[in-house]
This record gives structure tokens, sequence and C-alpha cells, in this order.
């Protein structure tokens, strides 16, 4: 129990850092109109590829002759970037739809 | 140091896109924008990891390399696969992009894990816990993204096992005791994998049962699961940009996905449970 009480200590920035964004999360799209639902979740998904920055960090810590570290911290790259870059595509290309289309209320 | 505070405020300029983005992609005028606003941002945290970030050292050539190749490839197959996809089959290329999220936050945990065999640690390891959780949430993110992008491709029948609910409720069970018996005992590598394949399973015979009709719920849902792994990763490595990032994700999603619930006028554990899912599926799509 104490041990526990100590890490949360020890890492008590972080702990308000999190409720801190849980609330502004929860803040951010209270007022979002039914149908921007697709666009921002679309848009929120390549928001959390950000995971990306994970994996480039994993990749230059990782000493050259790891080679397992070498190769899964590879294959986490690609995906991570996958998720960034179709993500935010993907989410231009559904917004760019809703520009053309007259506006509904 | 100079540039260690420089990436730090790189990060911070990150997460305030990522606030403003998400903020801005709520209201129809300014959505567009937002979205680019959060992409910008999302380029200055990887440069500045790429170019700033202090453990590099000589002889590091190699991960260099493959970082950039790295990032080259998954550049292009991302920019092709959502220029190519049919604008009518977007939630699914959604769920597939949300699944390599969730994987890169899994394959994350697994590096991690390797270099924590070697540290000595007495009482309660923080560190540990994080990347249990990260590679469960990451690798149920996967498995369940993949299904519900199969699904929705048609390439998945929906098909109820029997028991279904029952065996999802004893794999919940088998993961809270993996990770509960290693937070006492240590950590073990073959327990370490063991979590990893029953996360899999549990990720697939989570959205197995539901209906193609309540699949954008189940997506959105997946969706903040993977913002919460992204947000382990970043505690595990003390990064501001990874930690707001996956936590709005994480907490807007949710709100997202409840908000999706009540637009269709559903409830949450109705569309989980699968209660009437399979049988509504022609009748509700409406988006």
């Amino acid at each position: 129990m104490e041990a526990i009480l100590n890490y949360i200590g020890t890492n008590m920035e972080m702990v308000y850092f999190l409720i801190l964004a849980i609330l502004l999360g929860v803040e951010v799209i209270s007022n979002v109109p039914a149908i921007l639902h697709t666009p921002l979740m679309s848009g929120a998904n390549a928001i959390h590829g950000v995971v990306v920055v994970g994996a480039i960090i994993v990749m230059l810590q990782a000493s050259p002759d790891n080679y397992l570290a070498l190769v899964v911290g590879f294959l986490a790259v690609i995906v991570g970037t996958l998720n960034v870059i179709g993500g935010f595509v993907v989410t231009d290309r559904m917004l760019e739809m809703f520009k053309k289309k007259p506006k509904k209320s | 140091m100079i540039s260690l505070n420089i990436l730090e405020i790189s990060y911070l300029i990150a997460s305030l896109t990522f606030i403003l983005g998400l903020k801005m992609l709520s209201h129809p005028d300014s959505a567009r924008k937002g979205n680019l606003l959060a992409a910008a941002g999302m380029g200055i945290a990887v440069l500045a990891t790429l170019v700033l970030y202090q453990d590099f050292d000589a002889g590091k050539g190699l991960n260099y390399g493959l970082i950039f190749l790295g990032l080259v490839i998954g550049t292009i197959i991302g920019t092709i696969m959502a220029k190519k996809v049919q604008m009518t089959a977007m939630p699914q290329m959604v769920s597939f992009f949300n699944g390599m999220g969730g994987a890169c936050a899994a394959l994350i945990a697994i590096i991690e894990f390797q270099h924590h065999q070697h540290a000595e640690i007495t009482g309660f390891d923080g560190e540990l816990l994080v990347m249990l959780l990260g590679l469960l949430i990451g690798s149920v993110s996967f498995s369940g993204s993949m299904i519900a992008y199969g699904k929705l491709e048609g390439k998945i029948k929906d098909k109820v096992l029997p028991m279904n609910q029952a065996v999802n409720m004893l794999l919940l069970l088998t993961v809270t005791g993996l990770i509960a018996y290693q937070m006492f005992a240590g950590s073990d590598p073959v327990l370490f994998y063991v979590l990893l394949g029953v996360a899999l399973i549990y990720g697939i015979l989570f959205v197995m049962p539901i209906g193609g009709a309540d699949m954008p719920v189940v997506i959105s849902l997946l969706n903040s699961f993977t913002g919460i792994a992204a947000a382990f990763g970043g505690f595990l490595y003390d990064n501001k940009a990874m930690l707001t990032g996956g936590i709005l994700v994480g907490s807007a999603g949710t709100i997202l996905t409840i908000l999706m619930c009540k637009a269709m006028n559903r409830s949450l554990t109705n569309v989980l449970l699968g209660a009437f899912g399979g049988s509504t599926a022609t009748s509700s799509k409406s988006g």
C-alpha cells in the first residue's frame, strides 16, 4: 500500500495532468452536432496516432545489436504512421464532402 | 539541455493543437481547419522527437534508417489507402487505422517489457502495471478493430458464439488475474505473452456478436481504448504530447460514444450486449 502511495506521490504531476486532460476532453466535445460524429471520431482516431512518437523513442533507445527490438520497433513505427497519416487524410476527405453539400441545420 | 527544452516546448505546442483541433472539429465551420491544425501539431511532435530526443549517440545509424524507412512506408501506404477508399467505406477505414494505433501501443509495451526484464525492482512496480495495461488495451483495440473492419467490409459474417457473454466474462477475469498475479509475483515473460494472447482473443469475441448497424458506436469505443493505450505509453516515457493526445481521445471518445448511442436511441449496454443489435441491423441504418 505504501509503495503504491509512493508511486503516485512521485508521479503527482502526471496524475494532475491525467485528471485535467480527462475533464478537458469531456468539455471540448460536449456540444457536437450529430452530423459531425463520424468526422470527429475519425479526427480523434488520428490524434491518438501520437503513439507513433513512443515508437520512435523506442527505436532511438534500442541498441543497434538488439534485433528483436529493432524489428518490433520498426513494425510499430509503420503501423503508428499508418494511424496518423491515414487518420488525418480520411478525416480531411470526410470534411471535404461536407463542404460541397448545402448546409443542413 | 537547450535541445531538451525545445523538445518539451514542441510537445506543449503539439498538445495545444490537439486540444484546439478537437474543439474546432466539433463545429461544422471550423472542422476542416481543426483537422489540419492537429495534423500540423502531430508533425511538430514527430519531427522534434526525431531531431531532439536526447538518447541518441553515435552508432545508431541503423536505428535512424529504420525509423525513416518506417515513416516513409507508413506514409505511402496510409495515404494510398485513405485516398482510394470509397466514401461509403469510411467507417471501416477509420476502424482499420484505429487498429493500427492499438497495435503500435501493444508493440511498444512488448519492447519495453524486454527492457524491463533486466531491471531489479522491489515493491510496487508501477512501470510494469502501465506496461501490462498498455499491452492489454492496445491488443484488445487492435483485434477488435480488425473484426469491426472485417464485418463492415462483409468479410466476416455476424456470428454469435454459444455463451459468448459468459466466455467474455471469463476472459476478462483471466486478464485481471494475469495482471494482478504479475503485480504481486513480479514480471513473467510467459504470462506476459499469455496476456497478449488472451487480450487478442477477447478483442475478437468482444466485437463478434455486435450487429452491423451498431458498429460505428463500437469503433468509437475502441477508438477511445486506443487513446488510453497511447496515454499509458506517454506515462511510460513521461511524454506530455502522448499523454494529452491519448487522454483527450480517451475521454472525448468515451463521451462521443455515449452521444452516438443517444443519437441512435440506444443505450451503451444495449449495444455492447448485442441485445437486439442483429435484428435492427437493417432498419436503423440511417447514419
